[in-house]
This record gives structure tokens, C-alpha cells and sequence, in this order.
């Protein structure tokens, strides 16, 4: 392995979605895993980011009821014409 | 042609079709929220992507008839939505300069505190590495009060970022259809994504500790 081609944490945190997204060259995907091998530390962060993911979906956003009043108004006025 | 409609997307656009309230309702409370947050990303004001959101509900329900299947209609939900929002911000005379928007580049997604600095023996190693999270339990994580922390992190992204993290990691759209609906390049909405998640992370970490 040569040094001058290993990532430092400082770089693969960096490439996280698009490992991800398996939008990595086969070459920086290899170095990405072989670096999560070694390093606990982007293991955490790797997995932070899996987390923070799947949390993210699970969270509820409300509209306010005003809007929603609103919205339901001009439903009801685009129905009856 | 290839048709994705779901069961439950079918029932909708039916009652949509039918101008059934109920199948209205149940559609604005699972992406209004959403629908907000990609207006906000073209439109000057909080004011004015509700109008927006408003003008793309009767987008929707006038072309309904036409809606073919051929993307979930929760795609096509959001892609009228990004466009009626992009003709109304062109009108507002807006320009979309990215980088005021906070387009990410040169962001950092972790804070450069947290690694060896350039004289140290392994220069961009941690310093200070992310803990586990493997051993948190799962009430934890789910709390309300954790939900609240990603709630308001997401707030206070930059809008460009907050549209595509809530198309993505929210409502669920492909990094493609994402990328469509926007008008982004692949890389460009992957540096957005990347920032959003990234400090959305950096919320919960620190709420977490």
C-alpha cells in the first residue's frame, strides 16, 4: 500500500453519500473500505451517517394549520366550479 | 410503458379525479410539508412559497386527468411544486446564485477541530473520533425530544440543502428524480445532500453525547 494514495479521515468523511449512493469509482471505493478496516473512528461516522438517515425519515413535518385551511378552502372552491 | 402506481397511489388519484375532500386532505398532510420546503428553495419568502404551494395543489388537480403513472405520484406531486416554484421565482426576478444559497462547495462536513492538523504525526487523522452509536437504545433515538433536534437542524439549513435532504431522506424520491425535479447535476445535489446530512448528524451528536 502506498502512503501517498491512503485517505486521511479528514477525506473519507467527505465521500460518505457518495459511497452511499455507490457513486464511487471502483478505485476510491476500494480505499474507502480498506480505510474503514483500520480505522474505527470513520466506522462510527459511517454509521452516524446510516443513522442520521434513517431517523430523518422517521421524523413527522406538519404543515401549519393555517396553510392548511387555506389549502383545504381552495379545494373546495376548485371543486365547485 | 412502465407503470409504478401503487395501490394506495391509485385510490388517491381516483378520489382526486372524483374531487373527493378525504383523498385531498390525506395528500396535502403527507407532502405539504414537503412541498413547502421546495418552494422555499426558488422563492424570496415564507409568504410566497405558500402561495406557491397553493398555485401547484391546483396544478395537481387540474392535471390529474393526465397523470399517467409513469412516475409515483408523490414524484410527480413534487416535481409540479419545483416547477411552479422555479416560473414563480424567475418572475420574482430572482436569480438563483448557488453559492448564496449555500450550494456546500467549500463546506466542510465535519469540523476541521475534529482531526490532527498538518504538523501532527498522522495530519488528517480524528482527533476527536464520533463515539458509537451502536450501543444507544433505539427509545433514544426515536424520542421526541431527538426528533425535535433533527426537526430544528433541518430548519435552519440553507434552502437549496433542505430541499434536497427533504426529497431524499424524507419523502424518499431517487437521487435521479431528485436531481430532475431541481434542475441539479448529479454532483451538485449529491454536495448538497452531503452538507445537509452532515449537519443534521452534527445536531444529533451533539444531543446524543
Amino acid at each position: 500500500m502506498r502512503l501517498d494514495r491512503e485517505l486521511a479521515c479528514r477525506d473519507v468523511v467527505e465521500l460518505v453519500t457518495a459511497y452511499l449512493d455507490d457513486a464511487l469509482a471502483p478505485g476510491d471505493r476500494e480505499r474507502f473500505e480498506e480505510h474503514l478496516v483500520f480505522c474505527d473512528g470513520c466506522e462510527n461516522y459511517l454509521d452516524q451517517m446510516r443513522a442520521t438517515i434513517r431517523l430523518t425519515g422517521r421524523v413527522e413535518h406538519q404543515l401549519p394549520a393555517e396553510l392548511e385551511a387555506q389549502l383545504l378552502e381552495a379545494f373546495r372552491g376548485w371543486r365547485a366550479n | 410503458m412502465e407503470r409504478v402506481l401503487s395501490p394506495e397511489d391509485a385510490r388517491l388519484v381516483e378520489g382526486l379525479r372524483a374531487g373527493d375532500e378525504a383523498a385531498f386532505a390525506a395528500l396535502m398532510r403527507m407532502y405539504g410539508a414537503g412541498m413547502l420546503r421546495v418552494a422555499q428553495m426558488y422563492v424570496s419568502s415564507r409568504a410566497v412559497a405558500e402561495e406557491v404551494v397553493q398555485e401547484a395543489w391546483l396544478g395537481v388537480l387540474k392535471g390529474i386527468d393526465r397523470f399517467e403513472g409513469r412516475s409515483s405520484l408523490k414524484t410527480w406531486v413534487f416535481r409540479i411544486v419545483a416547477n411552479t416554484a422555479k416560473t414563480r421565482g424567475v418572475r420574482e426576478a430572482r436569480s438563483i446564485p448557488f453559492s448564496s444559497l449555500g450550494d456546500g462547495e467549500g463546506e466542510a462536513a465535519v469540523s476541521p477541530e475534529r482531526f490532527l492538523g498538518d504538523g501532527e504525526r498522522f495530519p488528517g487523522h480524528w482527533a476527536v473520533p464520533p463515539a458509537s452509536w451502536a450501543g444507544m437504545p433505539e427509545t433514544r433515538l426515536l424520542a421526541t425530544e431527538t426528533m425535535s433536534v433533527i426537526r430544528r437542524a433541518i430548519d435552519r439549513l440553507p434552502s437549496s440543502q433542505r430541499a434536497v435532504l427533504t426529497l431524499r431522506d424524507v419523502e424518499g424520491l431517487s437521487a435521479e428524480e431528485v436531481c430532475n425535479a431541481l434542475d441539479l447535476t448529479e454532483t451538485n445535489g449529491r454536495v448538497l445532500l452531503h452538507r445537509a446530512r452532515a449537519k443534521v448528524r452534527a445536531a444529533l451528536e451533539e444531543h446524543l453525547r
